[in-house]
Order: C-alpha cells, then structure tokens, then sequence
C-alpha cells in the first residue's frame, strides 16, 4: 500500500525547488512541511551529482554515469560546461575539458562535437553549451519529480557573484526550455549564508560579518558579506579560476603516478586519456577518503601496460603534497579580507562551501588566519555545521520556499535596484556610557531604513541622566600584554563583547594583543532625561529613515519619553 | 550590567532641552542589499509601499491577528453526540475516529496540523483529571476514544487504511429520477470517489461546456481508476494465542479473502456507478448527436462527388450511344449505297461483255465469209480472255470504242488495242491470244 498520506497528496501538488548548478556538482534541495529544508538524492541515491553528460550511442548518461564515462568514452563525455553558459567562444577557458569533450565554436555558438548515434558510421553532431545545461538542469528537475511525486513548478537557482547579466539570462531561458519555471536567480554565497540562518529556526540572525569562501570542483570564490538585520550586503567577491578540488586531486594524481612509475617504469599520466582517467577518478575518491578518515588505500586495476596499482597513503602525507594549493587557499581568504577593506578582526565568522571544504586542512589553515573568536563553519571545525556542498542548494531552497506564494512580478519588483540598492551606514551609530566606552547599537554597513533599540540601566542613585548619540570609530590597537593580566582582560571583554564587537586576538608566539575598539568619534545628539527612578531601566531606540533622518526616542520603562529627530545629511539630499 | 549604565546629566546641560542634536550622520555608501531572506522581503515590502517601520509593523501585525482569527472562526466547535460521548472505547473500529475529534466537516481532507490541534482541544475537554473534579470519578471512557481516534488519524498508514472504509464520506449518487442539476450531484460523487486516487490531479466531471476531450478524459479516468483503498481496516481480529496457530492462520487467510473480495466489489461498484452517470450525462448524448450529424454531414459531402460523377458518366454514356447510332445509321447507308453501286457496276460490266461479244459476232469473228468452228472458238478463247484480265474502266473505255467502231477492222483494231494494253501492263502474255494478234 502507498505510504503516503492521503491528505498531503490532496494538498500540494507542486512544488517548489532550489537548485545549485556547479561546475563539477549540482544538487537540489527542497523546503519539507515542518520548516526544514532536505536535499534531493537523485535516482542512484547521490545528493551531490556530477554535472556531467555523456552519449553513448543513442543513449544520455548524466550525474555518476555520465562522470563514469570519462574513462572509456571521454570524448563524448561533457563535464565542466556550466562557465561556459552565456559566454562566448573567445571567453572560454576550456582548461578543465582536458579530460572530456573539447569545447568547438560553431555559429558563433561554444559547442561540443559529439557522438549521438550507434549506426557504425555516424558522424559527431554539434551540440550547443545551452542544450547540454537545458538537458542537465531537465535531468535534475526530473530527478526532483521523482523524488517528490509531485510537479516542480518553480525553482529558485544559484550562480556565482561572477556570473554577468547575460549570463544569469541565459541561464533562466535554459531553465524555462527545461521546463523549470525559475523563480530567481541568487548568488551561491548568500544562498549558503541563508541555508545557515533558515537552519536556526526561529532565531533572528545576528549582525555579523561573514567570509564565504566557496571551494568547488574547479574554481574558488569568495565573498566577504555583512548581516546586518537579517540582510545580506555583499562587501567584496574574490575568484580563483584555477583553485578547487581539482588542484587536490592533481597533487594525489602526481604522487601515484610517480609511485607507480618507480614500480614499473610507465608514466599513467602520459600513457593513455584512459589511465589518466582512471587515475584521476580514484584519486578524487581517496581525496575523500582522507577527508574523513586519516588514511585511505587506493587500488585499480589494470591501470598502465596491464598493471594493476595498489597504494596507502594517510592524511599527513597528503596534507604535505597539497601544501602548494592549501597555501593558495589561504593567500586567498587574505586577500579576499583585504580586498574587502577589513581586518582578519572584522571578520565574525568564515563559513566554508563547496565539496572541497570537507578537506579538514583547509578548515583549520583558514582557522589559523583567524582570531579565536571568529567562528568557522566547516564540518571539521564544528560538528554542527552543515553539509558544505549541500549549502547552496539548502539556500536557494529556503529562498524559494520564501517567494513562491509572490506573483512573479512581485518577485522582479522586488528585485529591482531601486529596492534593492540602500545606502548602508559607514560607522556604527551608538551611546556612550558613564566611563566613557561606546556601546554600539547599529554596526557600519547597516542598511537603512532601520530600527533598532537596546535597553541601557539608569545610575543607581537615579535622578537626571544624558544619553548622548555618538557615531564611532573602530580602530585596531596592539599592546603588550602581560599574560595573567591578560586574562582577566579577556573575562571583562567577554561582558562587553556581545555589544562592542570586541575582537581580542591572542597570540601565542609574542605577548602582542591585537584588538579592535570602537571608540566615540563624532558626537550626534544628547538627550536629557530628568528624575530617572534609581536603577530604571532605559529603552534608547533609534530609527534612521530612508531620508537618512535620525529619530532617537528614550524612554523610561514605565514612565517618561524623550524625543527627537536630526536632519538628514546633506549627502542624502 | 554594570557596563551599560548611563551617565548622569551634567551641570551645564541641565537647563537645555532635553534633546540637542549637533552633526549629522557621516556619509554613507550606496550597496546592493542581496535580494534574499525573509528580511529582505520586508525590506521590499516597506520600500514598495512606503511604509515606515512602525507602519509596516502595525498592518503586519494587523494581518496576523486577521489570519489568526479566521483561523480559530473555521474552526468551530462541533457539536457533540451525547451518544459518541458515552461509547464504549473497546469498540474502537465501530467509532467515527473524525467526529471523535470534531473533524467531521473535514474528513479524508483533514490537514495533520488541524487534526494535532482538534486533539488537544479534545484531550483538554475531556482530560480525567478535569471530569474527577468535577465528581465523576473513573469516568475515561470518552477519553480513550480520543486517543484511539488520535493514534488512527496520526498514523498515515492506519488513517489510509480507515479513510478506506470511512463511508461517512461518501456521497450517494442520485436516483434516476433525481431532480437536481447533474452536473453538481454527479460532480459531489466523483469527488468523493476520486479521494481514492494513486494518480493526481483527479479530473473534474467540469459542466456543460466541458469539451469532448475531458469529457473522455474523465470516463477514461474512471473507468481504469488506480484505487489504494484497502480493506483491512474491516479485518476480523486474528486471535493472538500462540497455542492454536491453525486458527490463526484461518482467519488470517479468511482476512485475506474478505479484502481481496472487498476489493474487487469496490471496483465492480465503481464501473458500475461510472456506468450509470455516463448513461445519463447529457453531454454524452449531446456529443454523439453531434458525431451523428457531423457523420452525416461527411457523408453527404463524400456522396455528392459520386454523384457528381454518376451524373457526368451517365451524361457521358448517352453522348456515346448517340454517336454510335448516326455511326451504325451512316454505315448502313453507305453499305446500302455501295451495293447499289455494285450492282450497277456489274449489270454495267455485263453489258458491255455482251457488247464486246456481240461486237466479236457482229464482226464476224475478224474473217471474211463464213467463219469456221475452229476460228470461231478460238476467237472466243481470246475474248474471255480479254474479258477475264481487263479491268472495269479499261471494260468500259473497251466498250465505249467497241460501239464507235462498225467496221470489221475497225473492231479489230479496238480489239487489239486492248490486248496490246493487256501484254503491255504484263496482265497477259502475247502467246496467249490465238487469233486476236496483229
């Protein structure tokens, strides 16, 4: 008997889907009944699933079949196609199709030659960029279907921040000639960001600033972005074309290829397409292997002049071999903070994406980079982190569970720039306290119009109070420090960290304290409260409009109110 | 907190207002907020509209507060049946597990959600503890029921399996002399039948209008309907006393006939109750009378090319008998024509061999005095001769000089004029003639 409840059945027939296109992987997920959003296991069972297309013959392989393929019948065998969308053939960098099928111009057209017929004689056909993505994308839409037993009737999909206009069009009009009614088009970073916030139920995201670093098959991107009041602002992006999970792999592919040219004194990498193919397959899966176990054995059979190779390696080795790229790894996490214009003590938290931040080495060198305070998210570091390959497609999920009640046109009006683009505050706006520190009520990079309001707590003996509205300075101050002082130091910013946005960064090797403060710089307003009762508690709340006027209101809880409002700046008219 | 205490008011300050403002807000820089997250949303939402903050908050809050009446408005109390109240738990199968909890309205359509919240309005209602204070002590009958209804209805296999038989929500189709619209009647049933459905969308029966297509559509549906109604909700209880497995397993196989059985007479009432609407759905009769018309239609436009064509080869039939009439009516005459002519020829032919004999007689046979027997013969020989090769005209050119010429010689001379002619056109050789030479 169907298992499936009746009524839910009745309900909904369709569904909504997010969908992350990778250049290597793709996957699916999609927003379940409690709140929760799953990821799609295609037919064979995999969640991750290689944007690949093979042909052989008639027939059309996709996800692990089709990767399956590049050993045999490489040449028929599209991977790596989804930079290609939307670009033309000057553009391209077909570096990553060494190993399958060569991108061909024709038209105008980036394009792959390829077999599509068993008949003895047949010719390669031109199959266009679009057509392999239209097949790709119908293949995971019918892989959703199948898996939900309803119509997909809308998806919302994730591109990279490089991703141009034209290329975001053209891939929304090869998603509709799949079939897939493409609700929005997002950006992969924020998407994972939104997959962590949907992921604590109910809590309100915390302003922070957050480094994505996005570490796929092929590619490395990053972007630093703000939370500011549950919004995302993306602050600076960084690529890297040529660092990913391939470079890895490429490390293992040269040490067992040399291991295995010392035994017998044949090359794998130059012998034949096919036993570099093998090779490169089992050495992605020892990569992953030492990804969560410290050693992993590989073993293939018949790999070069009919020898078989059988090897161990374990973690440590191959956290050696791989120094040059996870060195490269963190030049670029540097550079992207830099690019940014902030400080390694800006940063509250790094969260890793891409199947290649399962590799726990690359956690904890982007770990090192950082104070301790800074938060990292990879399953490596915290055991409650998320499925870093799944982020994505989890973000574009909860994004799409979000927007499928709009009318599509709701949904572009939203999107436009005059909506989307706000001015966003330079310094943190706050109130400077009795001994003279600042307490921050709005951050720097703060959207506006906002609200906020935070509750302070009158002198005991009570009587006249001044709240004064100051804009703030961060600056990053180093001191010696004395070690048993220190932490004392340490118990006293942890009280006021939740607030200052204190970074204290300790150092082991030198006693220096790097430490960010933020000090009262310019001096907006003060507002007089008079006959406080002792010890009551004042609720200041600031409300900045899209005029940029600052509105300050003070209240005594239970009592008396003071207000007033500051002109906005004259940069705002 | 002894961190975030505010400072007191200073002496020089005390006499202003209470608020002073003294520099404005440093410039800020102008970025794209990423479109995404429910903030955002708002975000829009403010910015489309116009709202501030508080004004966004306020109708929000607004709409809330709308929902969450209409909520609590749909779902009213239900009225309780002081009968259900006093049921006896241990006849669970018999109990109606949805107007157990007040969902009787809702039935097979009833939301997990609604059935998780009509359960604790029950369990709150009906709780022991709550009827102990009031007096009535071991009074959990009702309660039972509850859970029982609950533990069904949250289970989806065992609330598929009672949704089966829950005959509550079925509709009786109407009687044949029903006077109500066909289409609501008809329509109430076969949504009732298609909760039953493993293939969604159900088609709708639709109205009046539907076209012909869906119309099919729909029977077609029906008629090779994919049910998971099961039966086993009606099973009898299989002894569990491990001393007599045979009679375990009797029941347990009687079971299994009784749902196969069950089924299959589910099946057999629904072609059946397909077969009774489509006898008396008018657009099934409409539609045939259109296919009827349209047959005809068709019909009477393929004969007409045959009749068409009837009329040209019957048209064309009389032009040809006509030609072959005057053709038969030429030729007789002609033949007739001919005959005469022939006739004429010959009498014309036989007189003037008579001519020429006579004109050999009259000549005296080319000699003078008496003519002897042999001569005579001889001569003769040669006439039959010339008479016999010579053809009609040159007979007639023969005949003509023959009566020009009186004279003995002169009939000669014709004579072998002729013969000449004869030998000259090779018809005769010169030996052959005896008398008549030169």
């Amino acid at each position: 008997m169907d298992t499936e409840n009746g009524a839910d059945t009745v309900e909904g027939t369709s569904a909504v889907i997010g969908i992350s296109f990778g250049n290597g992987n793709s996957s699916i997920a999609f927003p379940a009944n409690d709140g929760k959003v799953e990821v799609i296991a295609n037919q064979d069972g995999d969640r991750s699933i290689p944007s690949v297309i093979a042909y052989v013959g008639e027939d059309e392989y996709q996800g692990f079949q089709a990767k399956a393929q590049l050993i045999r019948n490489s040449e028929n065998t599209v991977a790596n196609f989804r930079d290609f969308i939307g670009k033309s053939y000057a553009e391209i960098d077909p570096t990553y199709s060494h190993g399958s099928a060569h991108p061909v111009e024709q038209d105008g057209v980036v394009g792959y030659k390829i077999v599509m017929s068993s008949e003895e004689d047949a010719q390669p056909e031109f199959i266009s960029v679009a057509e392999i993505a239209k097949r790709h994308l119908a293949r995971l839409k019918e892989s959703a279907f199948d898996f939900l037993g309803k119509p997909v009737t809308g998806a919302v999909i994730a591109v990279p921040t490089d991703f141009s206009t034209s290329q975001r069009q053209e891939l929304t009009s090869i998603a509709e000639a799949a079939g897939i009614s493409v609700l929005q088009v997002i950006q992969e970073p924020v998407a994972a960001l939104l997959a962590y916030d949907a992921a604590n139920a109910g809590a309100f995201p915390e302003d922070r600033i957050v480094l994505v670093t996005d570490f796929g098959a092929t590619r490395s991107d990053g972007a630093a972005v703000a939370v500011r009041g549950g919004m995302y602002t993306v602050l600076a992006t960084a690529h890297n074309y040529e660092l990913g999970g391939t470079a890895l792999d490429q490390t293992l592919i040269d040490h067992f290829a040399k291991e295995f040219e010392k035994k017998h004194g044949i090359d794998p990498r130059t012998e034949s397409v096919r036993s570099l193919a093998k090779l490169a397959a089992e050495a992605e899966v020892t990569k992953k292997t030492l990804s969560a176990s410290n050693s992993a054995t590989i073993s293939i059979e018949s790999l070069a002049g009919g020898f078989d190779f059988h090897s161990t390696i374990n973690r440590l080795r191959y956290e050696m071999l791989a120094r040059k790229a996870l060195d490269n790894v963190a030049l670029f996490v540097a550079e992207l903070v830099k690019k940014a214009g902030l400080d390694v003590l800006d940063i509250d938290e790094v969260v890793l994406v891409g199947g290649s931040s399962h590799t726990p080495k690359i956690a904890s060198r982007i770990e090192s980079l950082f104070p301790e305070t800074t938060k990292i998210a990879s399953p490596a570091t915290s055991p409650k982190a998320l499925n870093p390959a799944e982020l994505v497609a989890r973000g574009a999920a909860v994004q799409a569970s979000l927007v499928q009640e709009f009318e599509k046109s709701d949904i572009v009006e939203s999107m436009q720039p005059v909506v989307a683009n706000a001015p966003h505050l330079s310094k943190p706006v706050g109130v400077v306290l009795g001994g003279g520190s600042f307490a921050t009520i709005l951050e720097g990079y703060t959207a506006v119009p906002i609200r906020r309001s935070r509750t302070f707590t009158a002198p005991k003996e009570g009587g006249d109070i001044v709240v004064e509205i100051w804009e703030g300075e961060s600056e990053i101050v180093t001191s010696k420090v004395e070690r048993p002082k220190e932490n004392g130091d340490a118990h006293e910013d942890d009280e006021e960290g939740n607030f200052d946005d204190d970074d204290d960064f300790e150092d082991d090797e030198d006693d220096e304290e790097r430490k960010k403060v933020v000090k009262a710089g310019t001096k907006m307003a003060d507002v007089a409260l008079k006959g406080v009762k002792a010890g009551a508690q004042i609720e200041v709340i600031i409300n900045i409009t899209a005029e940029l006027n600052v509105i300050v209101a003070v209240r005594e809880l239970g009592g008396q109110v003071a207000r007033g409002e500051i002109e906005g700046s004259e940069i705002a008219k | 907190m002894a961190a975030t205490i505010l400072p007191p008011l200073p002496a020089d300050r005390a006499d202003k207002d209470p608020f002073v403002s003294y520099s404005h807000l440093s410039a800020f820089t102008l970025r794209a907020i990423e479109p995404v997250g429910p903030q955002y949303l708002s975000h829009a939402r403010r910015a489309l509209r116009g709202r501030t903050w508080s004004e966004d908050e306020r109708i929000q809050a607004q709409i809330n507060v709308k929902n969450v009446e209409e909520e609590s408005v749909s779902e009213d109390e239900e009225a309780e049946d002081p009968i259900m109240l006093s049921r006896d738990p241990k006849d669970w199968k018999g109990q109606d597990h949805y107007k157990v909890l007040g969902l009787s309205k809702y039935r097979h359509r009833a939301t997990d959600e609604q059935i998780r919240r009509a359960h604790r309005k029950k369990v709150l209602k009906h709780h022991p503890d709550k009827k102990a204070a009031s007096g009535s002590i071991d009074d959990d009958g009702f309660f039972k029921c509850i859970q029982k209804a609950m533990e069904i209805l949250s289970d989806p296999v065992k609330r598929r399996q009672f949704d089966s038989v829950d005959e509550a929500a079925d509709v009786q189709p109407p009687g044949r002399k029903s006077r109500g619209s066909f289409y609501k009647d008809w329509g109430l049933v076969f949504e009732s039948e298609g909760r039953f459905s493993k293939k969604h969308p159900v088609p709708k029966l639709g109205n009046e209008k539907s076209t012909k297509e869906d119309v099919d559509f729909f029977y077609n549906f029906f008629y090779n309907f994919d049910s998971w109604r099961s039966f086993e909700y009606l099973d009898e209880d299989v002894p569990d006393d491990s001393d007599n497995r045979d009679n375990k397993r009797h029941t347990e196989r009687k079971n299994k006939a009784a749902r196969q059985k069950r089924k299959t007479e589910d099946t057999a009432r629904l072609r059946k109750l397909v077969d009774d609407c489509l006898s008396v759905d008018p657009r099934v009769k409409m539609f045939k009378e259109a296919e009827r018309k349209a047959k005809e239609q068709r019909k009477w436009e393929r004969e007409a090319d045959t009749r068409k064509a009837a009329e040209e080869a019957r048209k064309a039939k009389e032009e040809e008998e006509r030609r072959r009439k005057e053709e038969e009516e030429r030729s007789k005459e002609e033949k007739l024509n001919s005959k005469k002519a022939k006739e004429s020829a010959k009498n014309a032919k036989k007189k003037n061999r008579r001519l020429v004999k006579a004109a050999v007689k009259d000549a005296n046979y080319f000699v003078d005095g008496v003519a002897s027997a042999s001569i005579i013969d001889s001569t003769l020989d040669d006439v039959d001769l010339i008479l016999e090769k010579i053809d009609d005209t040159e007979l007639v050119d023969f005949a003509d000089k023959l009566s020009g010429a009186k004279e003995k010689d002169a009939v000669k001379a014709v004579f072998l004029e002729a013969g000449a002619g004869l030998i000259g056109s090779g018809k005769v050789k010169e030996t052959d003639f005896k008398s008549i030479r030169a």
